[in-house]
């Protein structure tokens, strides 16, 4: 009888476990429909890109033609470097708006999201990993069709650095969500976020090697930059997928991502038990 | 039976900017905490900015026939004068949220020009502070470099900072204009507003034959910064972009502002109103 009683739990839970991932798939499916609809944004963001990424690349490839070494790069990689950061943008959510999480926790909507029987950062975070899939097939895929066909690409000609790429994209993705979501719960005890969003935007961007490779930064700068997740956001998958690094290398880089994601991830919990209680105190 | 006497209508056409200005000043002076956040930010921005140049010419010397010195020189022109025109205009940015909120109608309203409203609508004051970094980083580069202070050298400064500043606040009204066409497609002028900004930081004669072309005549940022620098510097130029067409930036700016106002033109002519 009580082994039978176990095996229902059991079974129970099993089922409601099936049951929320189906949610969170159901919540993902719909933040790709959401995005899907915004198509002149879409087609906007990847000509401001292009025209971004040409004059990154003129940079760039003068300064690898007229220094002996730039980093380790070389034509072809610098070109993968730059048309890759700027195809993966879109995606990271470094220039985009605010989260839409940004306006409830100003204007206490949230506190509807605390009645909902789903986990306010997992359902925000898949919404967000749909958003994203969604931008990578009209701003990734053309950004570095763009790029290959301007300056030409050098890119890996093996399986592997493909699959670890796109497991590292979707690390960098879900990092990149959790930051601003971390960002924006800071709403709770500030009225306004938006310097430190700028803030963040600024220092982001540009530690996480978007104006130039985090491995040509001084050794300070970089040892700064590597102490922050910011690299994991964009310097990682770039170099997972352009095949800079390789094999073991590339897989503790991956790893790094999954500590970032994780740790910004407690932190995200934390900070929302902490704003719940207080938006409890404040509202009525 | 004296009618009492009427005051005369004091001021010029000027006078209710002037008082909505002061009024914005005032208003962002009221959160201290926040508006010094937004300072710090903005000044922040500046840094970072220039920053990017310097982590570029720390492992290459010379880019673009520019040496270090020479790109102070560059980054301080361009990001001056764009950072004042910001000041000045750069939150036109926000008149798609405008358009899609409906605020925009209420601007209608009123009596005066739509685009005289929106500029002085709102002066943001942290913009300065980045404005701040890029003066100290032209101040510098004057310094730096072996530069022939002779008349014309003067009077180019004093045309390059003024055309200058005339020349981005152009571009943020050619792209407002744009976006009565492009509501949700707005980020697509950021390419001529923040990618203008960002290719005039950078030396022209590294970029390719069409951009060259984009930003040397269509988009002129070259004016702002690139051809006043080689200038300044006695350097004769690439091919296109010879350093004595820096004596017309008088006429790309002209350029830019016939654009501008007919973009806006059209834009307003366009827009059919939030509704509601």
């Amino acid at each position: 009888m009580r082994w039978s009683a176990g095996g229902e739990e059991r079974l129970a839970a099993a089922t409601r476990a099936r049951r929320e991932a189906t949610l969170y798939w159901q919540l993902a499916v719909a933040g790709f429909r959401r995005q899907s609809q915004y198509k002149l944004a879409m087609f906007a963001g990847l000509f401001t890109n292009c025209v971004f990424g040409l004059v990154r690349a003129a940079v760039m490839l003068a300064a690898v033609r007229s220094a002996g070494d730039f980093g380790g790069y070389d034509e072809g990689t610098m070109g993968a470097y730059v048309w890759l950061s700027q195809g993966l943008l879109g995606a990271m959510q470094f220039m985009g708006p605010p989260l839409e999480l940004v306006d409830r926790v100003k204007n206490g909507d949230i506190a509807i999201d605390f009645l909902r029987p789903v986990d306010i950062q997992l359902s925000y975070l898949a919404a967000d990993l749909g958003r994203a899939t969604c931008t990578l097939v009209p701003r990734f895929l053309p950004s570095v069709l763009f790029g290959f066909l301007t300056v030409g690409l050098a890119m890996p000609a093996t399986p592997g650095p493909y699959v670890l790429g796109v497991i590292s994209i979707v690390l960098a993705v879900a990092l990149s969500f959790l930051m601003l979501f971390a960002i924006g719960l800071i709403g709770f005890w500030v009225v306004e976020t938006r310097g430190i969003r700028v803030l963040y935007q600024i220092c982001g961007t540009f530690l996480a090697g978007l104006f130039v490779p985090v491995h040509m930064f001084p050794d300070w700068l970089r040892t700064l930059a590597y102490a922050t997740p910011f690299p994991s956001i964009l310097q990682a998958p770039i170099d997972v997928l352009s095949g800079r690094i390789l094999g073991v290398e590339a897989v503790t880089v991956v790893g790094a991502q999954l500590f970032w994601v994780l740790t910004i991830a407690a932190i995200g919990r934390l900070m929302l038990a902490a704003g719940r209680r207080r938006l409890e105190v404040q509202g009525g | 039976m004296a009618e009492p006497p009427v005051a005369a209508p004091s001021g010029s056409w000027f006078t209710p900017y002037a008082a909505v200005l002061r009024s914005r000043i005032r208003a962002q002076r009221a959160y201290r905490l926040s508006f010094a956040s937004e300072v710090f930010s903005a000044f922040l921005i500046g840094v970072v900015e220039f920053a990017e140049v310097w982590v570029i010419f720390h492992n290459v010397r010379v880019l673009g026939g520019l040496d270090m010195h020479g790109a102070l020189l560059l980054f301080g022109l361009s990001n001056t004068t764009f950072a004042l025109a910001q000041v000045l205009v750069g939150h036109l940015d926000t008149l798609p949220t405008l358009i899609r909120m409906g605020t925009l109608d209420a601007y209608h309203l009123r009596p005066q020009p739509l685009l005289l409203q929106l500029v002085t609508g709102d002066v943001s004051l942290r913009r300065f502070a980045r404005a701040a970094v890029a003066i100290v980083v032209l101040v510098i580069g004057l310094l730096q470099n072996d530069i022939d202070w002779d008349p014309a050298a003067f009077g180019l400064l004093a045309m390059t900072l003024s055309c200058g500043i005339l020349l981005f606040g152009g571009i943020f009204v050619c792209a407002a204009g744009l976006q009565f066409f492009l509501i949700d497609g707005s980020e697509l002028t950021n390419s001529f507003t923040y990618g203008g900004s960002f290719a005039a930081m950078q030396p022209a004669s590294v970029f390719p034959l069409p951009l060259k072309l984009l930003f040397g005549f269509a988009i002129p940022v070259a004016f702002t910064a690139y051809l006043p620098t080689i200038a300044l510097l006695g350097l004769p130029g690439p091919p296109l972009l010879p350093s004595w067409l820096v004596w017309f930036t008088p006429l790309a700016t002209a350029w830019i502002w016939l654009l501008a106002l007919g973009l806006w033109r059209l834009g307003t002519r366009h827009y059919q109103g939030g509704g509601g």
